[in-house]
């Protein structure tokens, strides 16, 4: 243990967990809004090649995230349209989504593969960064760390203190009653996709253009799949899925490191910890309170007008 | 005048071997993948290697692939296909598929297969593998060389004999160069996943590694190497050569065009015997990617040297004296591993440290 440094390592956690971070953020608000949209994974590969391919044609990694977030968003479309005007099952065609960003973003990638892209600079926030520990962990990373913090705080402030967190929320709990009460049930389950969409196109990108960066095929490796269950072990709420993303990224680095120092802990316990630990906090959080109750009300339910 | 009696000459011997026939109906050549083409590792070399075939041959041959094929009850289907589909010889490249391989190969007596990195042959089953340990071996001495902390930090995939061996041809020829250096071992359980290998590698700069081996097959480790400034990497599987001329200093390349080259020529002499094959620098089968100016030219000149040795078979990376972890003698003074125990390697050699996982 003496080895490690807990500063160094708490840098490190920050950035390992800003991709799953960013996605999972933004499935919570397509949740929130009664969808459930299992396609993360999908788009957040196809987010990982569109930012790579638009950074490396531009020469922006700032225009690459963009790029990235309108990749994420248009598969999201698919998935909007498909469910929400032509009522497909939101399972299927969440999992058709994956299988279909996965074989997309392998195709688009073709020409991107030996590319370096553009590199995306620090944030330079001067002497703030040479700060004894505060320095390093808060104040010396790339614009994307603070992005992800910045849109959990937003989504937070939006779904408990604004009217349109309000409606997002009441179409998520009860679509009959939000719609008897005038509002577009499709259209705000849209643009909550949409959002979902973009977020996860983000974290794709995340990874194709800061923390690895390169174009490799398949390179989210399941990251999507673990956003998906931090909406849950978050209970649907904004710190929540914080929270979450940190501890599974941290312990995921954590081990890297031990392995590293060589603390005489066999691998394959240090290997699979980080699951072992989200699964017990999964049993733990719902022997104590019922966190079904945390559950949209109308999630993963198709609305039509008529019935 | 000489040159139509050579085109007469040509067009006779033809005739006479029925060389004819085969020029119209060309050589069918398989490969099963057992990961995208688009890799940049492992699968990207062998596809690097199918298309060497269809420039040698030209029209002489056909090739067809099918890519991310699982390991398992899948790839016998994905082979009987191919067989059915005409294939003369079939390439299957991953571990993996050494059975699915054998149980096609019974049913097709007229097709030939060649099975990559496995034990197992039969009349039409040939196996083929790279001594990839001696690139290592090479390259850790560069590592041995260039560290200022004696530090190497590697990055391991999965417990088994082939990754095994290269931590241990590494660490013996690191040592070698310098006896102070010290190897930590972090295993990523994966061939490929770019965000944990740059985990895995921040992980290993942080604790005071100033060099960083590689058994996976992204970039991402040079990328973070790079990002850390005084920190150096070599390729794997490929070149690598976008992050020339440092941190990537040299490299470890799977070239296996020259045996595909040679097995399909084979098959269109009618000279093609089942045999199993383990290949290494000699046999250009494992090739040492340009040693960049980053290395000092002295260091340069005796890895350049080993490489030679090895592949004139005056050295073999693992000579004795050489201990077994747990002090346990292996190999006597001079004596050298006879392959068996090297393709079955479960063991650490003394001075490393950690368990391997079983």
């Amino acid at each position: 243990m003496s080895g490690i440094d807990p500063i160094l390592l708490l840098a490190a956690l920050m950035v390992g967990s800003t991709p799953i971070l960013l996605a999972a953020i933004g499935e919570l608000v397509v949740e929130k809004s009664g969808v459930l949209n299992l396609g993360v994974e999908g788009m957040m590969i196809t987010g990982a090649i569109c930012g790579f391919a638009v950074a490396v044609e531009t020469g922006s990694p700032t225009l690459g995230f963009l790029g990235a977030a309108a990749g994420g968003a248009a598969l999201a479309l698919l998935f909007g349209v498909l469910t929400q005007f032509l009522l497909s099952n939101q399972v299927a065609t969440g999992l058709a989504l994956t299988l279909f960003g996965l074989g997309l973003s392998a195709l688009i990638g073709q020409a991107y593969i030996g590319v370096r892209p553009p590199p995306t600079p620090r944030v330079d926030l001067g002497p703030l960064t040479d700060l004894p520990v505060v320095g390093r962990v808060i104040f010396g990373h790339d614009f994307m760390v603070y992005v992800s913090l910045a849109l959990v705080v937003a989504v937070w402030w939006i779904l408990r203190r604004t009217r349109a967190g309000l409606i997002l929320r009441a179409v998520g709990e009860n679509h009959d009653a939000a719609h008897a009460l005038g509002y577009r049930v499709v259209l705000v389950r849209l643009a909550a996709i949409l959002f979902g969409g973009a977020c996860a196109g983000l974290g794709g990108a995340y990874l194709s253009l800061i923390r690895v960066p390169q174009w490799t095929e398949g390179m989210t490796a399941g990251a999507g799949w673990i956003a998906l269950a931090i909406v849950v072990f978050s209970g649907w709420r904004p710190f929540g899925v914080l929270v979450g993303a940190y501890l599974f990224g941290g312990v995921s680095v954590l081990q890297l490191n031990l392995q590293a120092a060589g603390v005489a802990v066999p691998v394959e316990l240090l290997s699979m910890s980080p699951y072992l630990i989200t699964i017990l906090v999964l049993v733990v959080m719902s022997s104590r309170s019922r966190t079904a109750l945390g559950a949209p009300a109308s999630l993963g339910k198709a609305f039509h007008a008529t019935t | 005048m000489h040159r139509r009696t050579l085109l007469a000459a040509t067009a006779a011997l033809a005739l006479g071997t029925g060389w004819a026939a085969a020029q119209d109906d060309p050589v069918k050549v398989g490969f099963i993948y057992v990961g995208p083409v688009g890799d940049g590792g492992w699968t990207y070399e062998h596809d690097q290697a199918r298309q060497a075939v269809e420039e040698h041959f030209g029209d002489a041959v056909e090739t067809v692939y099918q890519e991310s094929v699982p390991e398992g009850a899948d790839a016998e289907r994905a082979i009987t296909q191919m067989a059915l589909g005409g294939a003369d010889l079939i390439f299957t490249t991953s571990f993996g598929f050494m059975d699915p391989t054998m149980n096609v190969a019974e049913r097709f007596p007229d097709v030939k297969f060649e099975h990559a990195t496995g034990y197992k042959t039969a009349e039409n089953v040939s196996n083929y593998g790279a001594r990839f340990y001696e690139g290592r071996a090479v390259i850790g001495h560069i590592a041995g060389k260039m560290t200022e902390t004696n530090k190497i930090g590697y990055i391991a995939s999965f417990p088994i004999p082939e990754v095994i061996r290269g931590i241990n041809a590494s660490y013996i020829a690191a040592k070698k160069a310098n006896p102070d250096v010290e190897f930590s071992v972090v295993w990523a359980y994966t061939w490929i996943d770019p965000a944990k290998e740059a985990d895995a590698a921040q992980a290993l700069i942080e604790q005071g590694a100033d060099v960083i081996l590689q058994h996976t097959d992204s970039t991402a480790p040079l990328a973070l190497a790079e990002q850390a400034g005084n920190v150096i990497g070599f390729g794997q599987a490929s070149d690598m050569a976008e992050y020339k001329p440092s941190p990537r200093v040299s490299s470890i390349i799977d070239n296996w065009a020259p045996y595909y080259i040679d097995r399909v020529q084979a098959v269109m002499d009618g000279t093609w015997e089942s045999q199993s094959v383990w290949h290494g620098i000699d046999e250009g089968m494992v090739e040492i990617g340009e040693m960049t100016d980053a290395i000092p030219e002295d260091v340069r000149a005796e890895a350049q040297d080993i490489a030679d040795q090895i592949a004139a078979g005056e050295y073999h990376p693992f000579t004795g004296p050489i201990n077994r972890q747990d002090g346990t003698p292996w190999l006597a003074e001079g004596e050298v591993a006879d392959d068996e125990t090297l393709l079955g390697m479960d063991f650490y050699v003394e001075g490393l440290t950690g368990e391997i996982p079983n």
